[in-house]
């Protein structure tokens, strides 16, 4: 793996290909944004996942949390997306800072427990307090100002898959440092081997805890920019199924790779969109069938189709 | 005799303990241990299997709160320090079992545990291998473990003599006070043998060194101090000649192979 953390070519070509996207493609624009959105929110869990080996099933609740209170914020305080967005960012990172603690002991087990039930307890929360949030109907009627002042959203969700991809590339850049920092690689040392890396005096749960939050902060800001580009949230943003998505886009993209959650995110959404237009109702059995193949065959053979055939295959 | 509980701390020990005692349930797995590690000193901690040494690096590292009895490292109280906060202090250990960071190459782990003794592991915006610092000493220290021609490797591919070098340089690169060395040359096979221990042997005379160890050749050749342990509690202390010669330590060893060849 490359650690020094310096750009390829490739990559310059890749985000300028991803932000012209919008404007070439103009009917994929609301597609686009959607990709945007999932990619941040898989960056931000391969965050804990993939680097710190911190497995959740409840990653949902900060992107639903994000997503709930830039929406009261737009609807209550004030319609502009940037300062919206800024409280989505706080949401997520204040209720990372207030479960941390929930997963800094235990095992693998109890913590996609407690994960777990963190989702729950926000989506019942969600649902009780339907004076604030509207309830099952979901809350509704967000309406957002310009962008910068200047931008207004279009109906084509042009300047929204705009805005969600430059936010995209700016939380990517700053969790690429993150993850090749020396804090990066006390990250992965703890993935790696917790035990030693205690030895080495490092205080595993301070650390932990701050990677938590940042997670939880980059999920809210995803959480946030669904809500202001599609003007509305809903209970389902809690629900256990977000968070088992966004973990499959990891795995089909690649954990402990920042591009595993990009990549993932483009595969997952375009299979959707594209077996959901030939088989509504099925479309999860072909996801499902794409899955088993692609952990038993394995990621590396499986984009490498001439090596299916070889046994045992080049280490 | 310096292993009684009231000894005072002499000034040029570096880590003492006294009265140490861990029960288990009923069982006292360390009882009463009073020791003294000199300045610069290479003192091997030896004894048969259930002697109680495991349990003792334990209580030293803060692994494991003692029931009983006090430890000082360079004359502080650190009976109730946390185990990280130990290291930082100059105390630090090596395992019995590697434990590495199999995904990072030996030059990144290095890289993070010296940044980390420097204090910058905390930063996350400048990248790993950027301070020209911590580059050099990470050189060095893959040079004295021979480790420079697979620096860039994944560590999980490493031949298990590699590892056990990697192990050592970690600890060493934590530029700790006081060494506790956990069996070494425990299970390297014959020839990466020799590499490791002209490299155990050349490691910085001011650094203390605790030795456990099962290979007599190893601690015969490398300790000037000695510590035999039976059932937690200390047997007798003396430099190697006279534990050679101790009539104890020789009815402890034969009576634990006899016992041995009953069973």
């Amino acid at each position: 793996m490359n650690r020094d953390g310096r750009w390829k070519y490739w990559e310059f070509v890749l985000w300028a290909v991803a932000l012209a996207a919008p404007w070439v493609l103009p009917s994929y624009a609301l597609l686009l944004n959607e990709i945007a959105i999932v990619a941040l929110f898989a960056v931000s869990l391969d965050l804990i996942l993939g680097y710190s080996g911190i497995v959740s099933l409840g990653h949902a609740a900060f992107f639903g949390f994000g997503a709930y209170s830039a929406a009261l914020f737009a609807k209550l305080v004030m319609p502009d997306p940037l300062v919206g967005l800024f409280i989505g960012a706080l949401a997520g990172g204040v209720l990372a800072a207030l479960a941390s603690p929930t997963i800094l002991r235990g095992t693998d087990l109890s913590r996609l427990m407690v994960t777990l039930g963190l989702g729950l307890i926000l989506m019942e929360l969600a649902n009780k307090l339907d004076w604030l949030t509207g309830g099952a109907d979901g809350l509704q009627g967000v309406v957002m100002g310009p962008l910068l002042g200047r931008f207004e959203f279009d109906l084509y969700g042009q300047v929204a898959a705009s805005y969600s991809g430059i936010v995209l590339l700016l939380l990517f850049v700053v969790a690429r440092r993150l993850v090749h920092s020396p804090f990066g690689a006390t990250l992965m040392a703890i993935r790696d081997n917790r035990l030693r890396t205690m030895a080495i005096g490092i205080s595993v749960s301070s650390r932990l805890a701050i990677i938590y939050m940042v997670a939880g902060t980059m999920a809210g800001v995803a959480g946030a920019l669904l809500a202001q580009t599609s003007g509305f949230a809903s209970l389902d943003l809690f629900e256990l199924h977000r968070s088992a998505d966004v973990m499959l886009v990891l795995v089909i993209g690649g954990t402990g790779w920042l591009y595993g959650g990009v990549v993932g995110a483009l595969v997952f959404e375009i299979m959707q969109k594209f077996l959901s237009s030939i088989t509504p109702q099925y479309w999860t059995f072909w996801i499902g069938l794409f899955l088993v193949v692609l952990v038993l065959v394995g990621r590396e053979r499986m984009v490498r189709p001439w090596t299916w055939f070889y046994r045992g295959g080049k280490q | 005799m310096s292993n009684l509980p009231d000894t005072p701390i002499s000034p040029d020990s570096v880590l003492s303990t006294r009265g140490l005692v861990k029960r288990f349930g009923g069982i006292a797995a360390t009882n009463n241990v009073s020791l003294d590690l000199r300045q610069g000193a290479r003192h091997a901690l030896i004894g048969p299997n259930g002697a109680g040494k495991t349990t003792l690096i334990n209580l030293l590292t803060g692994v494991l709160q003692p029931s009983e009895g006090r430890i000082f490292l360079q004359g502080e109280d650190i009976t109730h320090l946390p185990a990280h906060l130990r290291v930082r202090r100059g105390l630090v250990r090596t395992f019995q079992i590697n434990q590495l960071f199999d995904t990072l190459s030996p030059r990144d782990t290095l890289r993070m545990v010296v940044s980390h003794h420097v204090g910058l592991s905390g930063k996350w915006w400048p990248s790993l291998g950027a301070n020209a610092q911590v580059n050099t000493r990470c050189d060095a220290l893959l040079k004295q473990f021979h480790l420079s021609e697979v620096a860039d490797r994944p560590t999980r591919i490493l031949a298990y003599g590699k590892r056990r070098l990697l192990e050592i340089a970690i600890a060493l690169a934590c530029e700790p006070r006081v060494l506790l060395l956990d069996e070494p040359v425990a299970g390297v096979p014959a020839g990466e043998r020799e590499e490791l221990l002209q490299t155990v042997a050349a490691l910085p005379a001011d650094v203390s060194i605790v030795l456990i160890e099962h290979d007599m050749d190893l601690v015969f050749s490398f300790a000037n101090r000695m510590t035999v342990l039976v059932n937690g509690t200390v047997l007798t202390e003396g430099d190697p000649q006279q534990i050679a010669n101790d009539p104890q330590v020789k009815a402890v060893y034969l009576g634990h192979e006899a016992e041995v060849g009953h069973g």
